[in-house]
């Protein structure tokens, strides 16, 4: 039937014109005027529901009724009760649903609804009964309570349904009535209707949901089997795993109760009831082998059903059980999974590709990424997102098996793809050249080739900011300069100033790179964004200034590096003593840090802050250099020194539990030598006054003393420092032996008030020798690339020579003798030598007083005598640096 | 956990370019007319490439399931929520694609789907309330949605002579107009 008649001229071209529609041109001003057929006297049922079709048609393209548009058709259609037509009632019953009425407007058609409620025709009650109670408020429901409880038992099912769906919607809002209904929602669970039963079981449960003892005997009596409907099996089925989760607590000993109803639903003829059984048994709390054994065997089944949702519904499954634990139990269906990958739907393929991924060995890897593969290119992105992270927690399983999966992943970061694919592809990138050392070179340059057609800015400085951070550190770092300044010139602000950053780092790293990186920066300088130029500029000054402030510079881009994990570990070996906790010992790269605090304190940029929290969260007292430096500007006679190299850590002078106990450290200046003496008197009777260290450096002889502080009084337990400070040549590793005494006034005193009792007497104290070595000249700083770092330094002042060690233990033994004589950062992990090891080489790195780099390569062999031979190659900033560092070992 | 029963979201009826021919949403999932025409774009989408013409097809959308069944230039599809039994969604998409079936005599397409609107939109009206599923046998939909049994429903003892000549001349008209 034709509702209305298209345009005249659209009836010739009918044919060709696929937008063809009863409804062509509709609008809802002329609908509304149509709709005044509704008051005409004599009413043309078929030209009214003609009307309220086309009202519908426009409510549901989403149009909308003003408040008196609504209004006004809500009064035309009540006239429409008068007809007898069933045809047009029942779209009266449907636009009164679909108008909603206020509350007010309700009373008009009440009672057309509740003589219709009344009516012998069946469909007629049920439709009134769901119109009714979908438009009235509670206060109306007194009145028609008595119809819906006869209802609900009505013999014929669609009333009896109509009732007990809107006793469901009602409970909402009026449970106290619906509540009142239970014995007639309970007689109606035994309906023979099935959907009768399934609508009186959700009912039923719905009024005892809170009721955990009427649940859990709903479910006792339910599954001795009177429930035939399969969607009422199917509540029975949740409600029963319900049960099963609420009682696991209380019953621990014996079988699970109602498991072998869950496992008897596998057996129902009806697949919805079956699945939903194997799902149920499935997401039981701990659930067993044993129990998961007979669900799986069916969802394995769907698997290869002809039906895609079964497929579907069976993987989707599968998949949450891997995912809770259980990738054993699954792997039976490896196979049948296998034969999913290729499935039509994708939506089936990528459950099947994910649940493999994390059932699979390290022997299937290969295979499945070959399929995948294939796969990827036609799947939506979103399903592409899920694989990738699939890939990721794989690759992390197996880290051997970086080398396919990382290719992989640049494969797939080359194709066409959405941002949260690739930022997916890219964390993951991210994260495997995080997690696997061996990765990180090809990694990296994946990313770079990934850059240079990146259109997505967040990535590209994601990316940048990486590169910035390990791409000093490999193996060829300059070949990543061209990808950075590539990026400099063609992409958009933001890119640009992350690039700018990059290469700054790499300027700041490795210093044979750092004339061409100034080049490049200077570039910058032109550029047309103030933010790149900002920072162009900034990291020209820094990295143009000298090398005295290159720990300033690496402050600049870095943040706290002290590995938090060794930092923690440091702390809690640390008791609390008078030897300060060195934060030094911490980690290899940790004196530039501390180095940075001390000369930038109140420079609070954002990436101080971590090691600031750091410092500050140390016990008060123990942050030594800064200490040190504080005691030391305390003394003005020191300003004249110059800048502080290093503070050795403290050397003990006396044995322990002595009556005074004194230990020294070494503070090395350019041209000076500063020895701090901690003392302490450790006995209660006395006070110490006047207490000096008389420093002999006959053994010495390029020392000079040229001052001495001593300690005017040092009571019980109180230490006191007294500094004794020598001139030497400047520059020149001067190594010493210096003779202690201690010197001082004992006076009795009276423990309890403090007071000096006698005279007191000049007594002096020996106390052990203190020697300056070529170590103390030297600071542990470590190079993050050492082979670039070696080439970069100029082979003139290269010296190699042999040494023989002696008769050593192991190769261990002497790298660790020779790495403890020249004071020196090793670099790379070269420090460990393999057991058993017949040659081994160390590779030391540190900075000479006057900061000048220099770098050790020690070529170790032991013959079967143990006699250990040690080549020696030196590079240094400066020559002279090269013949100390073979002096050092040469007088050793 | 609340354990409730299967709960439909919405049922779509679209076009072969994603229009609208009929939909019913019976979630707050979507609380305006936007939000759901995004959903019905982004679902047809996702699904117009594929085949769901011999057996239903399913996918995940949006944090939903949805079955979909494809006749002609109409897409049909229910979805229900992410723990949703598929199953049972595709028991509630079978029921509606062949109660249109039988009521439209087979010819399913849009042009005659919009022509008897009116009997596609009471479908919707039989198969769900309120997101409960209320049928899903096809026959019993369509029965209902033709008011079968409605007159009948009035005892032929208690019609009128003029009444029962008017059933059974209707009769007659109808089998001799097939």
């Amino acid at each position: 039937m034709a509702l209305i008649q298209p345009a005249p001229k659209k009836d010739d071209d009918r044919e060709d014109d696929s937008e063809y529609s009863p409804f062509y041109g509709i609008e809802k001003g002329a609908v509304l005027q149509e709709a005044r057929v509704f008051n005409d006297p004599q009413l043309d049922a078929r030209r009214c529901a003609q009307v309220i079709t086309k009202l519908l048609y426009l409510i549901n393209q989403g149009e909308t009724f003003t408040k008196t548009e609504a209004t006004e058709v809500f009064f035309a259609v009540t006239k429409l009760f008068q007809s007898k037509e069933v045809g047009l009632r029942r779209m009266v019953y449907l636009i009164i649903k679909e108008i909603s009425p206020t509350s007010d407007e309700v009373i008009i058609v009440t009672s057309s609804l509740m003589k219709d409620m009344n009516s012998k025709t069946d469909l007629y009650r049920a439709n009134a009964i769901r119109v009714l109670c979908g438009i009235t408020d509670g206060s109306l429901l007194g009145q028609i309570e008595r119809y819906l409880k006869q209802a609900v038992v009505d013999k014929n099912p669609v009333v009896s349904s109509a009732a007990l769906v809107s006793g469901i919607h009602l409970l909402q809002s009026n449970p106290d009535i619906v509540k009142r209904w239970s014995n007639e929602v309970q007689e109606a669970v035994q309906s023979k209707a099935s959907l009768v039963q399934f609508h009186a079981l959700a009912l039923l449960h719905q009024i005892r949901q809170n009721d955990r003892l009427a649940i859990s005997k709903l479910v006792t009596s339910l599954t001795r089997g009177s429930v035939r409907s399969p969607l009422a099996q199917c509540l029975l089925i949740r409600y029963t795993s319900q049960v099963i989760k609420e009682s696991a607590t209380n019953t621990q000993t014996g079988d699970r109760p109602f498991y072998d109803y869950l496992e008897g639903c596998l057996r129902h003829k009806t697949e919805m009831v079956i699945f939903e059984a194997a799902r149920a048994i499935t997401e039981l709390n701990g659930v067993t082998s044993r129990e998961l054994t007979p669900a799986i065997t069916v969802l394995q089944l769907f698997l290869s059903s002809s039906k895609p949702v079964l497929r579907f519904a069976a993987v989707r499954t599968l998949n949450k059980v891997v995912a809770m634990g259980h990738p054993l139990a699954v792997a039976n269906c490896n196979i049948d999974m296998e034969s999913l990958i290729s499935d039509q739907n994708r939506s089936i393929a990528t459950l099947a590709i994910t649940t493999l991924l994390k059932t699979g060995n390290e022997s299937s890897v290969d295979r499945l990424m070959k399929q995948i593969t294939n796969f990827m290119s036609d799947i939506a992105d979103e399903f592409k997102v899920v694989v990738v992270e699939a890939i990721r927690s794989l690759c992390l399983k197996f880290p051997q098996k970086y080398r396919t999966l990382m290719n992989f992943l640049s494969s797939i970061l080359r194709e066409e793809g959405g941002f949260d694919y690739k930022k997916a592809i890219v964390d993951s990138i991210l994260i495997l050249i995080k997690e696997i050392p061996e990765a990180k070179e090809s990694g990296l340059v994946h990313l770079c080739e990934f850059i240079e057609d990146c259109e997505f800015t967040y990535l590209s400085t994601q990316i940048l900011h990486l590169l910035g951070l390990e791409g000093p550190k490999t193996s060829d770092p300059s070949k990543y300069i061209r990808y950075i300044y590539n990026r400099v010139i063609l992409e958009n602000a933001t890119v640009r100033a992350s690039a700018v950053t990059a290469l700054a780092k790499f300027g700041l790293t490795i210093d044979a790179l750092r004339p061409r990186v100034l080049i490049l920066l200077n570039r910058c300088l032109y550029d047309n964004d103030d933010e790149v130029r900002d920072r162009a500029t900034l990291y020209l000054k820094t990295l143009g200034e000298d090398d005295s402030c290159k720990q300033f510079k690496e402050s600049l881009f870095e943040e706290l590096d002290v590995p938090l994990a060794n930092l923690e570990a440091s702390l809690q070996s640390y008791n609390a003593s008078e030897v300060p906790f060195d934060l030094s010992l911490v980690s290899r790269e940790i004196k530039p840090q501390q180095l940075a605090e001390k000369k930038a304190p109140s420079k609070k940029t954002g990436k101080d802050f971590g090691s600031k929290a750091a410092n500050e969260a140390l016990p008060l007292g123990t942050s030594a250099p800064d200490a040190y430096e504080k005691l030391l500007s305390s003394v003005p006679e020191f300003s004249s020194f110059g800048k502080l190299f290093k503070s050795s850590a403290p050397v003990e002078l006396t044995e322990a539990e002595t009556e005074y106990s004194v230990n020294a450290i070494k503070h090395v200046y350019l041209g000076h030598v500063i020895f701090q003496f901690n003392c302490t008197n450790t006995i209660a009777e006395q006070l110490l006054e006047k207490v000096s260290v008389v420093v002999d450096s006959g053994d010495a002889e390029e020392f000079d003393e040229v001052f001495s502080k001593h300690i005017e009084s040092l009571p019980y337990n109180v230490p006191g420092q007294a500094f004794v400070a020598f001139r030497k040549p400047e520059g020149v590793c001067s190594a010493g032996k210096f003779c202690n005494t201690l010197k001082f006034r004992v006076n009795e005193v009276d423990p309890a008030t403090g007071e000096k009792e006698d005279e007191g007497y000049e007594d002096e104290y020996q106390l052990e020798d203190l020697e300056v070595t070529a170590a103390d000249y030297i600071l542990k700083v470590g190079v993050s690339n050492f082979r670039n770092t070696w080439e970069a330094l100029d082979p003139e002042f290269e010296r190699v020579d042999e040494y023989g060690l002696g008769v050593r233990e192991n190769l261990q033994e002497a790298v660790q003798a020779v790495v403890t004589i020249l004071g020196m950062q090793p670099c790379e992990g070269t420090e460990v030598v393999a057991s058993n090891a017949r040659s081994h080489t160390s590779l030391l790195a540190g900075k000479f007083i006057g900061d000048i780099q220099v770098l050790v390569r020690l070529s170790f062999g032991i013959d079967a005598q143990k006699q250990v031979a040690m080549k020696l190659a030196v590079r240094a900033e400066d020559q002279s640096v090269s013949d100390a560092i073979h002096e050092i070992i040469a007088s050793a | 956990m609340e354990v409730s029963a299967p709960l439909i979201k919405n049922i779509l009826l679209l076009d072969s370019e994603g229009k609208r021919v009929a939909v019913k949403y019976y979630s707050d999932d979507w609380p305006n007319l936007a939000a759901k025409l995004a959903f019905e774009k982004s679902i047809f989408a996702k699904t117009q490439r594929t085949s769901a013409r011999t057996e239903a097809e399913i996918g995940m959308f949006d944090g939903y399931i949805a079955v979909y069944k494809f006749i002609s230039d109409l897409h049909f599809y229910v979805t229900g929520g992410e723990d949703e039994n598929e199953l049972i969604l595709a028991t509630v998409l079978q029921g509606f694609f062949d109660a249109v079936s039988l009521l439209l005599r087979s010819s399913v397409e849009k042009k005659t789907v919009l022509e008897n609107l009116d009997l596609v939109l009471l479908c919707l009206d039989e198969i769900v309330d309120g997101g409960i599923i209320l049928e899903t046998d096809s026959h019993v939909i369509a029965g209902r949605v033709a008011m079968r049994g409605a007159d009948a429903d009035v005892p032929l003892s208690e019609q009128t002579i003029s009444q029962a000549l008017a059933t059974a001349k209707e009769h007659l008209a109808r089998s001799l107009l097939k």
